[in-house]
């Protein structure tokens, strides 16, 4: 039982972000209201059950919509109890509904997060609350993410922290800046919860390593121009939005083994057994026959 | 019913300012003038647009004077404006931490007690020959401007070195080891605000005391630069930033920003020693953090304060300080409890300890979509003065709940400050409970022999 409850990363990360989630609040004093998770949570589990009989999957699975309600928990701040719940609904919604080569296009919780900053101004991301102190102890969970994830998709987190890395240095190195700078933008927790918890989504990433690779320096390139050049401190989550598009591309020219969760796929995006008309357009649609 | 309706009457009879007093009798506040050489910014911003106001408290010979600041765009002249000292002393006296106050009610008619309980709401103009200097140096005068008592230049240049010679050249006090700072400002694209005193302009106004500079940009960078002032400093810079927006709080991005311990409460004798409480509870809260945040002192819509540290400054000084939205008639107004002024405009009172060390880049900002407001507030509960033998809960409070109270606060203060426990249990005189008639309990009085 324990064996099996190892197998999955999911299980871990779900034990990640609920931690980092109490430590949140309970050490950083995060302005996380539980009735919000609670909303998120809720919202997340009932809209993936209405998907998984809509798109007709063989089992209603909780881990994805858990997952992606408590990131939004983590990331999300807002004053209002609705907006939570859209957020949700919009995460686990899209899965079922923006597909692609039988992947869902965008990370259910980038998309939410990105299209909420976008139309409203009462939700926002602090991506200074993390500070100093919890540097330490989010390296390790999220290293610890790494090796339960037996490096699967470790090479997207590295990829992108070495790109990321090396534009904050190569930045400073052109301004003149002490190497102090780079290393105090580099020791954030919102950096790290984003380079381990959600790029790193073996769903929206490329299958191939190579296009994983391309994918994430792509992602840092964007993201850092956006912070530096926009001054729009969430850059990171719009750059992600913007390219995930690039990830069906990228499947076309680079491809390779499509992943499939250890734990079984569940509600997560298997192509769904029985026949169902679908709409024509590709991006909004199952891909009919893709496996 | 009737009882606990009269009981209500009574009190707000007793006391008559309770009703408007659930946050607290307002006693003292902590604001700018506890710190040496503090310096005082507002910002006020909506979308790309801000408004900035730098006041501070030089007090040397004004021909020392000289601000030099780098700014995003050159500024035209119409951009630079000189404010009224005032305006910004008000700002800090209306979001200042407070000390507040309230007094412990006659336990035998406990209701009042209740009633209070629920408290907490939620030099001289640059010489003719600096051009032909300037344009040797690579340095560019791309405006020159006399804006009430200063003399204002934007500079830009090509190298740092350039502009650190030429800043020097021209009697501006520029730190040792500067050169990168400065650099590293052109690279981004800034421009160099510099200003210094216009002795003759100053004596014909006949201000004595150095007005804030402002000035007005439309850029998407909001942040302070704060680099500059760590260069060479000695020891920490103080820092106070009162933001002003339309939306919400105003929270740094590249730094923790951590609330004050608000609602603390405290022993009654602070009340004669606030200033030297909040500078070294605010000090040890610093290294609690390890000088890596910045706190959060206050955030309130402006229409109204509870308690009130001074009142909420006017649509008249708001415009005056920036607020430009205000003059808008169709810019869509937020509800607010006080009918009387609707401001339609958040504060957030930021205060941070700096140093190089510990806040190597500059802070940057953004405005958030909270409304939620909260005060720096502590509080001191004076005790019921009376006899332990009026009834049993006299007696239950003056023996439990007061000296459990007593020593509660006194190690709260402790905690706080980080003053010894002991010197403040001796300050205190936590006085022993008064001598109780010790009371027959109703099994004595069933069964005892009288």
């Amino acid at each position: 039982m324990a064996h099996r409850l190892l197998a999955d990363p999911r299980h871990f990360q779900i034990a990640a972000l609920g931690g980092l989630l109490i430590y949140g609040v309970l050490g950083l004093d995060f302005d996380v209201r539980w009735d919000v998770v609670l909303v998120g949570v809720v919202t997340a589990l009932a809209v993936q059950a209405l998907g998984t009989r809509w798109a007709g999957l063989p089992r209603f699975d909780a881990r994805s919509p858990l997952i992606s309600s408590l990131s939004l928990a983590l990331l999300l701040r807002t004053e209002s109890l609705a907006l939570p719940a859209l957020a949700a609904a919009i995460a686990i919604g899209s899965k079922f509904l923006l597909r692609s080569r039988d992947k869902h296009l965008f990370n259910p919780t980038n998309l939410a997060l990105v299209v909420l900053l976008l139309t409203t101004d009462r939700v926002w991301v602090s991506p200074g609350q993390w500070g100093h102190w919890a540097f330490f102890g989010f390296l390790i969970a999220a290293l610890g993410t790494l090796v339960v994830q037996r490096a699967t998709r470790a090479d997207v987190t590295l990829a992108f922290l070495g790109a990321y890395a090396a534009l904050l240095v190569g930045r400073a190195w052109y301004l003149g800046d002490p190497l102090a700078i780079p290393l105090h933008q580099m020791k954030s927790g919102a950096l790290l919860l984003f380079a381990f918890f959600m790029i790193s989504d073996p769903k929206t990433t490329p299958d191939s390593r190579a296009g994983r690779i391309v994918f994430a320096v792509a992602v840092a390139v964007l993201g850092a121009w956006m912070q530096f050049r926009l001054w729009e401190p969430n850059g990171l989550l719009f750059a992600l939005a913007a390219l995930s598009p690039l990830v069906a591309v990228l499947d076309r020219v680079l491809p390779g083994l499509r992943f499939r969760w250890p734990g079984g796929e569940g509600g997560h995006g298997g192509p769904p057994p029985r026949s169902r008309s679908m709409p024509a357009s590709p991006t909004l649609a199952f891909e009919r026959g893709a496996s | 019913m009737t009882r606990r309706v009269l009981s209500f009457v009574v009190a707000a009879l007793l006391i008559p300012a309770a009703a408007q007093a659930f946050c607290g009798f307002y006693v003292a506040r902590a604001d700018a003038k506890l710190y040496n050489q503090a310096s005082q910014v507002a910002l006020v911003r909506d979308g790309d647009r801000t408004v900035l106001t730098m006041a501070n408290d030089y007090q040397g010979d004004p021909k020392e004077f000289a601000l030099v600041v780098p700014v995003p765009t050159v500024l035209q002249k119409d951009q630079i404006h000189v404010a009224d000292g005032a305006l910004v002393a008000h700002l800090d006296a209306y979001t200042a931490p407070r000390l507040v106050e309230y007094f412990d009610s006659n336990p035998c008619a406990d209701l009042l007690r209740k009633e209070m309980e629920f408290a907490v709401g939620s030099g001289a103009p640059a010489p003719m020959a600096a051009e032909a200097a300037a344009d040797r140096l690579g340095v560019k005068i791309e405006a020159q401007y006399t804006v009430g008592e200063y003399d204002i230049l934007i500079l830009s240049a090509e190298q740092s070195d350039g502009l650190v010679t030429w800043l020097k050249g021209n009697g501006y006090r520029i730190p040792e080891g500067a050169e990168d700072v400065v650099g590293s400002y052109l690279r981004q694209g800034m421009k160099f605000f510099v200003a210094k005193v216009n002795l003759g302009e100053q004596a014909k106004l006949g201000f004595s005391e150095l007005r804030p500079l402002q000035i007005a940009f439309e850029s998407p960078k909001f942040m302070l630069p704060i680099r500059l002032g760590t260069v060479n400093a000695k020891g920490p810079q103080e820092l106070l930033i009162y933001a002003l927006t339309r939306t919400g709080r105003v929270e740094t991005t590249n730094y923790r920003t951590v609330k004050l311990p608000s609602d603390a409460e405290i022993p009654p004798f602070v009340k004669s020693d606030f200033a030297r409480f909040y500078v070294d509870m605010f000090g040890e809260l610093v290294r609690r953090e390890g000088m890596r945040s910045v706190f959060l002192e206050y955030a309130w819509d402006m229409a109204w304060c509870d308690p009130c540290a001074a009142d909420p400054l006017t649509a008249d000084e708001l415009r005056e300080l920036g607020v430009f939205w205000m003059n808008d008639p169709n810019s869509p107004r937020m509800p607010s409890l006080d009918r009387r002024a609707v401001q339609d405009v958040f504060v957030t009172r930021l205060h941070v300890r700096y140093d190089r060390e510990n806040f190597p880049a500059d802070l940057q900002f953004q405005e958030t979509g909270n409304r939620e407001n909260f005060q720096g507030r502590f509080i001191l509960r004076h005790p019921w003065q009376g006899s332990p033998n009026e009834c049993r809960e006299a007696r239950e409070y003056l023996t439990v709940e007061l000296p459990a109270r007593q020593e509660k606060e006194i190690q709260t203060l402790a905690h706080l400050t980080g003053w010894n426990v002991n010197d403040l249990r001796r300050k205190a005189k936590i006085s022993p409970p008064k001598e109780v008639k010790e009371e027959k309990s109703w099994w004595q009085k069933l069964w005892g022999d009288g």
